[in-house]
């Protein structure tokens, strides 16, 4: 079991962590701390353990400290990852360089601004557009587990970010919709209450990146939920594939 | 000093706030409404709750049933009046979040799977997988974002009540990017801040769960009720405190002592049946017993020495490796993962270490079945407020329909105050932000050579909450608590800040935070004090009994220049006279 006996061991280890503090650095740093070793410590722990004991300037995210919330992300030995879920026995002895995430704007030492994601969602209409309404009365729309199972995958995201920190395509194009928006529009194309994946399609091919996007997969590998956000932009290229072919070589068979 | 102006004025956008949020989107369009929230919503604690959520949907249950299960779990301190209305409407509310796309688990015929959880005479709690909480706040979030006529104050974090002539017109809050502090007015405002379980030091709550709203509704002499009830969740893992569900235990996993042994047996919980048979798990019997009773007989065993002694403290053992890994990894796979991820066990295997965990505060904010509290203009809906329907103990599943129907409830209540009362007084709120700017610029940014820590208060903070006011308490426990929470008040006006920036400053967040824990476990604790009996999860070794004579009454607790003072309110009778609570007959 995890939680060891080695709770008292007097061995450290080192955290080499971003900072930048805009109006006091021009440019960023690494500040280096030493924290307790402790074997059933995340990277978060060690995080807590300076923002409480070494340094109070330290800035980043966390809230449930569980993999759930989304909020602590961060790029962990250049791989994107939750700290909260990130064992320092994993990287122990060695120093764990811990940075903000990937191609995002830095508003301070770890916090990014993540405004873009939420109007990309806002744009793909991450939300559920009923095939045909029917009043709360009437009871709930039926939905067999298969059916279920068919969407539920892309309904585990967590919006924590890692995907696009993953993303060269996302690096390269902000405009990309990327990774877990497309996903989320996804869980709803193929959710059997919904009738909107043609307004979708829009947004999402409105925009440059989908098509550079070469199934490298680094979204899906890093994803810490299992997402397989590169499934869904497969998916949602295949769909679009369909779709042209159907509007040029049959235009009166489609709608 | 800019100010911002809406009709409804939503702070926390976690369950209750999105839910509030999308009844007056889609009912008043023509309405603007501001949701603060010191986090992004999606990130809300509503996000970790993992069993399910209750209602009655299928024909073997009844309202009857709910009402009942839910008053004699709350030891008859739930106002009927309040329990029957909930009841009745959250069913309707569940098929709401249907209908905006929650991914509920399913029977083969398509309609919404239910299960089994404690303290309940019939399986009505949905669920998706054991993500319920997540599932639904992401749906209530992603729902939101189709309204355009809410407006989200991302990482504004609210720092006081803007009072004036009588009546709540807003906040004062501070935007973390910028540091500045600006007016945010609303005609109505709907608290929905959550609970505060990091006031104890092992607690299920995530580090946001810092009592804010309850604390400024507090000091805006608004009082705070039934704080004394503290709700322990009997399955937490040691060390970390994360929540093991309910469910686990509603699909059939056992608790055993060091000795192998099913304990809740010698309890009043009823009679253990095989985990083969066919009828186990029994309802409102042994494992499905209600929270209060469980993690109370854990104290027990550990007073026989039946529990496991460990290096995050004594433990017993959950065991589910009879459910099989089909089974786990369909019903529980979140359980799964966290046990692997954790602990580094595999419960397919091995048993689950598991403790008694603080989860849930019952008490809260003041308010009426409206969700309106004594101050005209502020509502509050969700674990920071109190009803009441779960008295003192909620039974599991009920806390994330509550935060749908009071939701909805407090919404169109603020709606209707809004729409009959006079305009903002722009210019005196305006300069009441100002003054709060004012008061935390000095108080935080100008070195005053204090010698005090945030995380040194909040240690003696937390640590006194446990030994003064944990599962069981005494005159003397809580006197020492209350005293000590009397110097950390005092003390805390020496905390020095380091950071003194204006991006971002969480050194600051943590220290406000701080300040409010203080203010809220303040109130728990002399509420515990004042109240001579044993009901529910407020357990005093020296007054063991329930006493309906004197205290089938809500506490109401007024912050006041010394120690709060605590008023009384009978409890709403209707139809279900106080009788004994039973559990483990058939």
């Amino acid at each position: 079991m995890a939680a060891s006996e080695s709770a008292q061991s007097a061995a450290t280890i080192t955290l080499e962590v971003f900072r930048y503090r805009p109006g006091q650095d021009d440019e960023p740093t690494f500040q280096r701390y030493d924290v307790p070793y402790q074997e059933d410590w995340v990277v978060l722990d060690a995080l807590n353990h300076v923002k409480d004991h070494i340094d109070g300037t330290l800035t980043y995210r966390w809230s449930c400290r569980m993999g759930v919330c989304g909020s602590c992300g961060m790029m962990v030995n250049g791989d994107p990852k939750l700290t909260c879920a990130a064992f320092l026995r994993d990287y122990y002895p060695d120093a764990i360089r811990i940075e903000p995430l990937n191609y995002f704007p830095v508003i301070r030492d770890l916090v990014i601004n993540m405004d873009d994601f939420l109007d990309k969602m806002s744009e793909v209409k991450t939300w559920l557009i009923p095939k045909e309404e029917k009043p709360v009365s009437e009871g709930e729309y039926l939905q067999t587990p298969a059916e279920l199972a068919h969407y539920k995958q892309f309904s585990m995201c967590i919006n924590c970010m890692l995907c696009y920190a993953a993303c060269p395509v996302y690096g390269q194009h902000p405009n990309f919709i990327g990774p877990a928006a497309i996903a989320l529009a996804q869980r709803y194309n193929l959710d059997s209450r919904d009738g909107a994946a043609d307004d979708r399609a829009d947004a999402i091919f409105s925009h440059e990146g989908i098509w550079e996007c070469t199934f490298v997969g680094d979204c899906t590998r890093v994803c810490p939920k299992k997402v397989d956000p590169a499934g869904a932009i497969q998916q949602a290229k295949v769909e679009a594939t369909k779709d042209w072919f159907r509007s040029v070589l049959v235009p009166w068979g489609n709608k | 000093m800019e100010h911002q102006s809406h009709d409804i004025l939503i702070v926390g956008g976690g369950g209750a706030g999105l839910r509030a949020a999308i009844a007056i989107g889609e009912e008043n369009p023509n309405l603007s409404v501001a949701v603060v929230s010191k986090i992004y919503p999606m990130r809300s604690h509503t996000v970790s709750a993992e069993g399910g959520a209750a209602a009655v949907i299928k024909p073997n249950d009844s309202l009857e049933d709910h009402c009942y299960d839910t008053i004699s779990g709350s030891d008859w301190l739930a106002d009927q009046d309040a329990v029957e209305l909930f009841v009745n409407e959250a069913p309707a509310e569940m098929v709401q979040l249907e209908h905006w796309g929650c991914p509920w688990s399913r029977e083969p015929d398509g309609s919404v799977a239910v299960r089994p959880f404690g303290g309940m005479k019939i399986e009505r709690t949905w669920f998706a997988a054991d993500k319920t909480g997540f599932h639904m706040l992401h749906s209530l979030f992603q729902t939101a974002l189709k309204f355009n006529n809410v407006t989200r104050y991302d990482e504004w974090f609210a720092t006081k009540l803007l009072v004036h002539d009588g009546r709540c017109q807003g906040v004062a809050a501070l935007e973390l990017r910028t540091g500045q502090i600006r007016a945010i007015a609303g005609k109505g405002t709907i608290l929905c801040t959550g609970g505060a379980g990091r006031i104890f030091p092992f607690t299920t709550n995530a580090a946001v769960k810092t009592g804010d709203g309850m604390a400024l509704a507090y000091r805006a002499g608004v009082p705070l009720k039934d704080m004394e009830f503290v709700q322990y969740h009997p399955t937490g893992l040691p060390g970390t405190g994360i929540l093991i569900t309910e469910a686990s235990r509603g699909e059939g996993g056992i608790l055993i002592n060091s000795q192998g042994y099913r304990y809740l047996q010698d309890y009043d919980l009823g009679e253990p049946l095989d985990v083969n048979d066919p009828s186990h798990p029994r309802k409102r019997t042994m494992e499905l017993g209600p929270r209060d009773r469980l993690s109370q007989a854990f104290v027990q065993e550990r007073k026989k020495g039946e529990t496991i002694e460990g290096p995050y403290g004594d433990y017993v053992h959950l065991d589910v490796r009879h459910m099989g890994e089909k089974k786990i990894d369909k019903k529980i796979p979140f359980v799964r993962e966290l046990c692997r991820n954790y602990v580094g066990i595999d419960p397919v295997h091995e048993l689950i270490p598991v403790r008694p965990v603080v989860h849930y505060v019952m008490g809260g904010v003041h308010t009426n079945i409206e969700g309106e509290t004594p101050l005209p203009g502020l509502f509050a809906a969700g674990e920071c407020a109190c009803v009441s329907i779960n008295g003192a103990n909620r039974l599991g599943s009920n806390s994330l329909t509550e935060l749908l129907v009071f939701g909805a409830r407090a919404a169109r209540a603020a709606v209707r105050f809004g729409a009959q009362a006079a305009d903002i007084a722009v210019e005196e709120i305006t300069a009441l932000a100002e003054q709060e700017q004012q008061r935390i610029r000095e108080r935080f940014f100008q070195p005053q050579g204090g010698t005090e820590t945030i995380a040194g208060l909040r240690t003696e903070l937390t640590s006194t909450m446990e030994s003064g006011a944990g599962i069981y308490r005494s005159e003397e426990s809580l006197r020492a608590s209350c005293d000590k929470i009397r110097e950390l008040k005092q003390r805390s006006g020496q905390i020095e800040l380091a950071d003194h920036s204006l991006t971002f400053n969480t050194e600051l967040t943590t220290a406000l935070e701080l300040e409010y824990m203080l203010d809220v476990a303040e109130a728990l604790v002399h509420s515990a004090l004042a109240r001579t009996e044993s009901r529910g999860s407020h357990q005093r070794t020296d007054y063991p009994e329930r006493d309906d004579q004197q205290f089938l009454k809500h506490s109401l607790a007024f912050q006041s220049d010394g120690d709060p003072r605590i008023e009384y309110l009978d409890v709403a009778i209707t139809r279900w006279p106080p009788g004994e609570r039973v559990y483990g007959s058939k």
